[in-house]
């Protein structure tokens, strides 16, 4: 028990931001069956203020209900924040693997490459992308996932750097292993930790781009999202403070979740370099 | 010669990812819904093969694809993006009407987060583990993780519809008729809340890495020499700690610069500040492809240059950063 306390205290980051992305991912889930209504659609009088006749978070100037706007935009929040992720580090982890393994020449090449993309501003490039490509659900997936590989390239190709003259590798190669299996089986494992760390924090920093893209106009029209909200209320600020001010609060406390995720898991995963951190 | 080396390899990478950007817009310019004559032909009200086989020739669009990416890469060279789709001007003549407003507006950024960001991080490194180290970290938590355009608005809504101590939008008083000084003031009152809104997430970056790299440094066995010979603690702290904890969070800093771009376009977007942003954010709203990706481009260069200059200026502080260009 005491142990239990020690060690809820020493990772406080995680369970907090695991908590609170648990009560998101709750409230995301029951968004069908509590607000069954079309976000889009209008269910009651224009810009009733919050707590007001029976709207939790008050309604904008067509009578959309802000709140049951916020739920369902959670969902394609989180879903884009994890695709996206989970697609730039699938590209990162295979650029970065291939590069460490074959080193030299590829390596080259491929570094080159990756220090292109980290060159150019990378909201621009995203931006573009998607403009150019017309806005949807796939284009943003798309944009966030063109920029935001290289640093996991950069790692994963650092670790497979350090990885490949290890004992247990010499070992694969010699027993005739294919190079896909030892790439895939023997060293990818061993390099997975940094890999899920890094790629928790992506989510939230992917959040934060899908938002601002949506906030511009580029967002999935068919979708409602937390950036478009911002964005519509804007020109409202001065009479409708919520519409802009609440959706923001929800971005707010999803990112800050993720992060207090990814630090915990870092510090759990890496507990020497977390003591070095706090010493 | 060390650093002629190293400056030349430097510009020769320039010039090298210039190029690639340059190549990246020309194929994006093709993945833009309707190819340049349609747009023309359109906007000439003359849909007929005819006109649109003679804008196609006269535009060299033609010709094999490898032609048509040299004439780019040319006229680019020469600094022209061709025309704004939509108002029918040099698309470089209208971003070099912008730049001032966002190069102002980024720097006046930059080094109030840089300020405020190194202050606070070797601040926070000194008081480690007591409240204000604390009270500083948190805070920097808490402003990672706002969406830029929305700590804007709420910087509105607090600072210029509640407390009327600011300036909302715009770059100066419209009509005002200022000259000289009080025309100065009047931008500074105007650049306060954009500047800061844009300067905040980065000075959260900058606070958590000047952090790091302070403690990093004052756990190093020169420190505990320095303290041995009974060196007194001010001059540990600015001779030996911050000349070298800093001098790599200026370096990283400067080398994030590029992605205060990026902010200046939502940053602009919410402050209507005339900027490159700004017009960016136009562009989409029109559909001007063509003027937006040379808006890409230029702000790619710019953001090059900076990197550059920063590197240069670094090889020349650090004798320890050689030719690893």
């Amino acid at each position: 028990m005491k142990d239990l306390l020690a060690w809820s205290r020493h990772h406080w980051a995680l369970l907090l931001g695991g908590g609170m992305l648990a009560v998101l991912a709750a409230l995301t889930l029951a968004a069908p069956a509590l607000y069954p209504e079309d976000p889009l659609s209008m269910v009651g009088p224009p810009d009733v203020r919050p707590f007001d006749e029976g709207f939790l978070f008050g309604t904008d100037s067509l009578g959309r209900d802000v709140a049951a706007g916020i739920l369902h935009g959670a969902r394609t929040s989180l879903l884009l924040g994890l695709v996206s992720t989970a697609c730039s580090v699938l590209l990162g982890t295979g650029v970065g693997a291939v590069a460490g393994y074959f080193a030299g020449r590829v390596d080259d090449v491929l570094m080159r490459l990756t220090e292109f993309f980290q060159t150019i501003p990378s909201f621009m490039l995203a931006l573009v992308l998607v403009a150019v490509l017309s806005p949807s659900i796939w284009t943003i997936v798309l944009a966030i996932a063109v920029v935001s590989w290289p640093p996991v390239a950069r790692l994963v190709r650092a670790e497979f750097l350090s990885l490949r003259s290890r004992d247990f590798v010499k070992a694969a190669v010699v027993g005739g292993h294919p190079t896909h299996v030892i790439i895939l089986r023997h060293i990818l494992p061993n390099a997975l930790t940094p890999i899920i760390v890094t790629g928790s924090l992506m989510v939230a920093s992917a959040i934060l781009l899908e938002s601002a893209l949506s906030f511009l106009g580029l967002g999935d029209r068919n979708n409602i999202t937390w950036g478009f909200m911002i964005g519509a209320g804007r020109s409202m600020i001065r009479q409708a403070w919520w519409l802009s001010a609440i959706p923001g609060l929800a971005i707010f406390y999803t990112v800050l979740a993720l992060n207090l995720l990814g630090q915990g898991l870092a510090d759990l995963l890496n507990p020497l370099l977390a003591r070095t951190r706090r010493a | 010669m060390r650093q002629l080396e190293f400056v030349v390899a430097r510009l020769l990478k320039v010039v090298l990812v210039m190029f690639g950007i340059v190549v990246l817009n020309f194929f994006l310019v093709r993945l833009a819904p309707g190819d340049p004559a349609t747009v023309l032909a359109g906007e000439a009200g003359a849909v007929d093969p005819q006109f649109m086989s003679e804008v196609r020739a006269r535009y060299g669009l033609d010709r094999p694809i490898h032609e048509q990416l040299a004439i780019y890469v040319r006229r680019v060279a020469t600094l022209d993006f061709g025309e704004s789709y939509r108002i029918q001007r040099p698309a470089m003549d209208l971003i070099a009407e912008r730049l001032p407003a966002t190069l102002l507006l980024s720097l006046s950024a930059f080094v109030f987060a840089m300020a405020a960001g190194v202050a606070l991080g070797v601040l926070a490194a000194r008081r480690v583990g007591r409240w204000q180290d604390m009270a500083i970290s948190v805070t920097a938590l808490v402003f990672f993780a706002m969406p830029l355009f929305w700590v804007g608005l709420m910087a509105i809504l607090l600072f210029s519809v509640q407390l009327g101590w600011l300036p909302a939008y715009g770059l100066e008083t419209v009509g005002g008729g200022f000259s000289g000084l009080r025309r100065a003031f009047d931008i500074a009152a105007h650049l306060v809340l954009p500047a800061t809104t844009l300067g905040l997430f980065y000075v959260a970056i900058y606070v958590r890495m000047t952090r790091a790299s302070v403690l990093e440094v004052s756990r190093l066995d020169f420190v505990r020499t320095a303290r041995a010979k009974g060196i007194r603690e001010p001059r540990i702290w600015r001779r030996h700690i911050l000349k070298n904890a800093l001098l790599p969070v200026i370096t990283l800093a400067s080398l994030q610069a590029g992605s205060l771009v990026g902010g200046a376009v939502v940053t602009e977007t919410v402050f209507a500040w005339p900027g490159v942003g700004r017009l960016a954010f136009e562009a989409l709203g029109q559909r001007d492809y063509n003027l937006l990706l040379a808006i890409f481009a230029v702000t790619s260069a710019v953001v090059l240059l900076f990197n550059l200059v920063a590197d240069i200026v670094y090889s020349l502080v650090d004798p320890r950063i050689e030719a690893r260009a």
